[in-house]
């Protein structure tokens, strides 16, 4: 009996031509989908894995098994293992002749292969070779590889076939064509630059895919370069017309729209050719306008189009009638229960509230509702419509939502993003010093790690240097409040390192400035800081550093500096530092402790941060040195710029468009070693301003006044201690980024950077009553007041625009009543409705895994299973084991669909017609054993292949209870 | 532009992935890793986006498997939400009503399928009936070129 069943399996699999692998592979397969944990599926791809490097390098594998290897290779790699030992294999199919070999050879090497890796040079000349065959079909699958696998040094030796391949006529190779030269200005725009009126000459092609295609270039090239194109703009409108005319074949409907993907492309075009142009904008009203009434509202992509259309209106110059047609649309967007046209909405009300801020007023409540909803996507969505619209009035209610939002996410690259917009708002938008101060506390506590470095040095730089306002007293309030808060902040633990950076150097410069902390105090607070568990160097070095400026602020007040145990322990500690910076510091320290108090004073002068310090450039102090040195033998240093003109102009020119790390392979591999004295120096020196040290073997004077003419920013020109300084900073600046964090001493960190902050002030408008309110409306449970207050607040008026704001409120009740309502009882009321809709409509085969309980009822699924596959010319076994294996299923569906959600959240939005669409072929689709029978033109053949499902055995485990629906079903 | 294409089970198992941007193979997983436990997470009335590390993620589910797309920032997610949909009306069609069994045993041929829909992560083609028809084109060769794989009886003996 159990012979009789595998045989029936066999045959149910090899009946049937389709899946063409060997059993082995089928095995490998259905254990895969068995496989009940990550770590059993990675055990037995590692077995195969091992199994394939065996038998791959045996001698005389027959091409046909080697194909299947190969696709089993894919297979493992597509699961996450490491199979490159095969890709030699895939590389030697692509040479075969035949083209089903030559195909998979193809496939794998373009899975397998990045552009950049070595085996791609084995592949340029086959690929040559088959740009230029007569078979349509290895030119296309050719050109398919040459999209992902050329890379800008491989472009030339396939550029002039692929170029003579655009007017090839079969429109499937010019259009891969058009794609492959797309590809080819994304890695290099310079090698394509001589072909633009190729696209253009492709913008006319008779077949529409080739047109279609021609236009992702065209983006390109339009994005960089708008004003060259203002001549195609009637063509792109007649081309916009004429497809929303319908007048491309019917083929390239696409849900009874017609060629939408088409017609975004082009507004994403005319969007961007119209931008602050209003005379190519005066041709596209029209075609806009008959798109907006024309679009339709109920399908998805008429959506999507509608969306873009919204898009090209708030780019191109304004037209008030279009605004309007953008206006509504987008409030429909916003109304509408669907999720993703809310996103969509808040997205769109982003982009017209630039043009007329006023658009928002009307959608405030629905823009709260997307704030307080529990999809985090959306969520996202309004903080960014929110920062868009943020002003000197609701600043303060954003940032607070913001890092109250901030707190309670974990996603730390939003944190990151939500931090920095926090920051930027409340730089520019701050209405008081405290409320500033406190706001950037809050950011650096809770997201102190993720913000980017140059924010600290920022906030450093403004409580220096004030809010741009010549009013000393202001300044120096801020700066005590600033003292204060941190002081209070350092008790609590576990303080992130930038945040601590920031209070040393505040500590350090402005401590002791207005006399309410004894210095001795703050020394001691600043001991602390360093004696914390997870006290990074960086910090350390700026907690020494502040320590060093306010004993020099003692001393040159003249006072005597009482060193704490502490303190000198702490000095004692970072002598005997590993960090040479640390040491560096340290010694500092004690050579300071040691002067007068005049020569302190002239060292470190108080307060003098924002001070420019003066920089003797040419470094004339050392010209006895190094006209010594050079009496003496040294080579006499070459400038940079006489060394970079020795090596090729023209790679210099290209290195400056694209980025200097994929250049640096290429210099390498193609620069011919130059007889010239400082051949050495191209080859080591990158060119690029980032790169200041070289290890040129000069002397040692030489690479030494080099260094320092090229760090002009680092300061300290006038003690000896800053001289030795220089190297560590430029080590630092060498390996990191280029900031000031730890390289120079903190008193030279802010005035280094010294520019223009364009920042304002604002003093606040009722604050205090704006932030009761929001308390209040926090306590509130009730949902309309309380949104209406928040929306007040966040859309309604400053002082000065209270006559708005009495109308807005007043229109609120009236208008949103209902829309405020809404939400509470429409969120517990929406799926049930959702589901009344669906339920009695013609069972939907698109609808994502919507349970249709009512017809699963209704029929056995084996007597139908069994009737069907009766007259089919097979053997008794395989019903039998169709029994037997199926036995189960009943349950396994029932249990599949109880816990089966429902419908994905576009079914709602998803388009009668897709419907109607779907559901004129295939009628019923209940249970996934019972649409064999009646869905698709061959029913026997999917019941064949429902059999073989359960055969192969993936299924009935009951780990995988889905398996085997459809997936449109 | 697209980044990535990602197939994935309703119990995180990989079902096709085609990465259009370049990531290593540790990357790969990572990614994999993440964007499935974000995705298979969310309820079924949120959005079909979201947001990962400054893209966008457009997923659809059908029956119990996730189609996802990685895209730009300022790309039309409803655009993208179409084109996974476009896919998977070419495969059913291909397939006949398509069902996850059917990807996981030709992944290859979803591979060309895809192939012609999508390159070098742009929308090449619309027309269903035109990837269709070059589909069907390099499917005849292929079967012309085919020996006859085991036949019934082969396999019989094999089995006993």
């Amino acid at each position: 009996m159990e012979q009789l069943k595998t045989i029936g399996r066999e045959l149910a699999i090899g009946s049937h031509g389709g899946w063409g692998q060997s059993k082995e592979f089928l095995d490998l397969v259905k254990s895969i989908g068995e496989a009940r944990s990550k770590a059993e599926e990675d055990r037995i791809i590692l077995r195969e894995v091992e199994s394939l490097r065996r038998r791959i390098a045996e001698p005389d594998v027959p091409r046909r098994k080697m194909k299947e290897y190969i696709i089993r290779l894919v297979y493992a790699e597509m699961l996450g293992h490491d199979a490159s030992f095969g890709y030699i294999h895939a590389v030697k199919m692509t040479h075969d002749d035949a083209l089903p070999l030559k195909r998979t050879g193809y496939l794998a090497v373009t899975l397998f292969l990045s552009e950049d890796h070595d085996l791609i040079i084995l592949i340029v000349n086959t690929i040559q070779k088959d740009l230029r065959s007569d078979n349509y079909l290895v030119v296309c699958a050719a050109l398919a590889a040459v999209c992902k696998l050329i890379n800008e040094e491989t472009i030339p030796a396939v550029l002039p076939q692929v170029v003579e391949l655009l007017t090839h006529p079969k429109e499937a190779v010019r259009k891969k064509a058009v794609m492959a030269l797309h590809r080819f200005y994304q890695r290099s725009p310079a090698s394509v630059s001589h072909l633009v009126s190729n696209f253009r000459k492709r913008l006319c092609d008779n077949d529409p895919g080739v047109m279609g295609a021609t236009l992702c270039p065209l983006f390109d090239l339009i994005c960089a370069d708008v004003n060259s194109y203002k001549d195609l703009v009637i063509s792109f409108v007649g081309i916009l017309k004429q497809v929303a005319e319908r007048r491309l074949p019917k083929t390239y409907d696409y849900h009874q729209m017609a060629a939408p993907f088409i017609q975004i492309k082009l507004l994403k075009i005319l969007a961007l050719l119209g931008n602050g142009d209003k005379q190519a904008s005066g041709h596209m009203y029209n075609v806009l306008g008959d798109i907006f009434r024309k679009c339709e509202q109920s399908s998805n992509i008429g959506n999507a189009v509608l969306y873009e259309s919204i898009c090209c209106v708030s780019s191109i110059h304004p037209n008030a009638k279009l605004l309007e047609a953008a206006a509504e649309a987008t409030s429909k967007f916003l109304k509408s229960d669907s999720h993703n046209l809310k996103y969509m909405g808040v997205d769109a009300l982003g982009r017209l509230i630039r043009i007329n801020p006023d658009i928002a007023e009307e959608h405030q409540l629905a823009v709260i509702d997307c704030l307080e909803d529990p999809d985090d996507t959306l969520k996202r969505k309004t903080f960014e419509l929110l920062y868009k619209m943020t002003k000197s009035t609701n600043v303060e209610v954003i940032v607070g939502r913001m890092i109250e939002y901030m707190i309670n996410i974990s996603d730390n690259h939003y944190k990151t993003e939500i931090a920095s917009r926090c920051v930027e708002l409340a730089e520019q938008f701050a209405p008081t010093n405290e409320w500033f101060i406190q706001t950037m506390n809050k950011v650096f506590e809770h997201a102190g790690d993720l913000v980017n470095v140059r924010v600290a040095h920022n906030l450093m730089r403004l409580i220096a240097e004030g809010f741009g306002e010549d009013d000393e007293g202001a300044e120096s309030q801020l700066r005590s409040s600033a003292v204060d808060s941190y002081l209070r902040i350092l008790g609590e633990p576990k303080l992130p390192s930038l945040f601590l950076q920031v209070i040393c150097w505040v500590l350090g410069e402005y401590g002791t400035a207005d006399g309410k902390y004894p210095s001795a105090y703050i020394i001691g607070k600043l001991c602390d800081v360093t004696e914390a568990l997870l006290c990074d160097d960086t910090v350390k070095a700026y907690a020494i550093s502040a320590i060093l400026k306010i004993c020099a602020f003692e001393i040159a007040e003249g006072r005597k500096v009482e060193m704490l145990p502490e303190c000198q322990s702490l000095i004692d500690e970072l002598s005997t530092s590993h960090s040479t910076d640390l040491q560096q510091r340290a010694y500092e320290l004690q050579a300071l402790l040691c002067l007068e108090s005049r020569a302190v004073e002239s060292v470190m002068p108080l307060d003098a941060s924002c001070e420019d310090i003066e920089i003797d450039k040419n470094l004339t102090f050392l010209k006895d040195f190094v006209q010594q040195s050079i009496e003496n033998g040294a080579t006499p240093y070459i400038p940079e710029s006489e060394r970079s003109g020795m090596s090729n102009v023209s790679n210099f020119k290209s290195q400056y468009q694209h980025e200097a790390s994929s250049h640096m392979l290429r210099f390498e591999a193609y620069e011919l070693p130059r007889p010239s004295p400082a051949h050495v120096i191209p080859q080591v020196s990158v060119p690029t301003p980032i790169a200041d040290l070289f290890p040129v073997p000069e002397t040692t004077c030489n690479s030494e006044t080099s260094q320092a003419s090229k760090l002009p920013s680092v300061a300290g020109a006038s003690s000896a201690a800053h001289g030795i300084k220089l190297h560590l900073d430029g080590v630092q600046r060498r390996w990191g980024r280029p900031t000031y964090s730890s390289s120079s001493g903190p008193s030279s960190t802010t005035s280094t950077e010294k520019t223009t902050n364009g920042v304002t002030h604002i003093d606040g408008v009722g604050s205090q009553s704006r932030d009761k309110l929001n308390e209040s409306r926090r306590q509130q449970p009730e949902v309309s007041a309380e949104k209406q207050k928040l929306a007040a607040s966040l859309f309604g008026g400053s002082a000065g625009k209270t006559e708005k704001k009495a109308t807005s409120t007043q229109r609120a009740p009236k208008g949103n009543t209902r829309n405020a309502e809404r939400p509470g009882a429409a969120r517990s009321r929406s799926p049930e409705t959702s589901k009344e809709k669906a339920a009695p409509s013609v069972p939907d085969l698109l609808d994502l895994g919507e349970p249709n309980p009512t017809s699963t009822t209704i029929v056995d699924p084996f007597k139908q299973l069994e009737g069907l596959v009766g007259p089919t010319p097979m053997p008794s076994p395989l019903d039998n084991s169709v029994k037997t294996s199926g036995f189960e299923t009943p349950d396994l569906m029932a249990a599949a669909y109880t816990d089966l959600p429902p419908s994905g959240s576009s079914s709602g939005s998803l388009s009668s017609t897709t419907r109607d669409m779907y559901s004129v072929d295939k009628t019923s689709n209940t249970a996934t054993s019972v649409p064999s029978i009646k869905k698709g033109p061959f029913p026997q053949d999917s019941l064949r292949k429902d059999a073989r499902a359960r055969q192969v055995g993936v299924t009935p485990t009951g780990n995988n209870p889905n398996l085997f629906k459809d997936l449109l079903g | 532009m697209i980044h990535f294409v990602i197939l994935i089970s309703r119990q995180g198992k990989v079902r096709l992935t085609k990465w259009y941007s370049p990531y290593q193979q540790k990357e790969r997983s990572t990614v994999i890793r993440e964007l499935s436990g974000l995705i298979l997470s969310r309820g079924p009335k949120l959005c079909n986006f979201v947001e990962w590390k400054g893209y966008k993620v457009v997923y659809r589910r059908y029956a119990s498997l996730y189609f996802c797309m990685c895209i730009d920032p300022d790309d039309n997610e409803l655009e993208i939400l179409e084109i996974i949909h476009h896919f998977v009306e070419i495969l059913d069609r291909y397939f006949g009503s398509v069902c996850e069994l059917d990807l996981i045993f030709n992944f290859h041929k979803a591979y060309y399928i895809l192939d012609e829909i999508l390159i070098a992560g742009e929308l090449q083609e619309s027309s269903k009936k035109a990837v269709a028809r070059l589909i069907a084109a390099q499917d005849s060769l292929v079967e012309t070129a085919k020996e006859e794989a085991g036949s019934i009886s082969n396999m019989i003996s094999q089995a006993i």
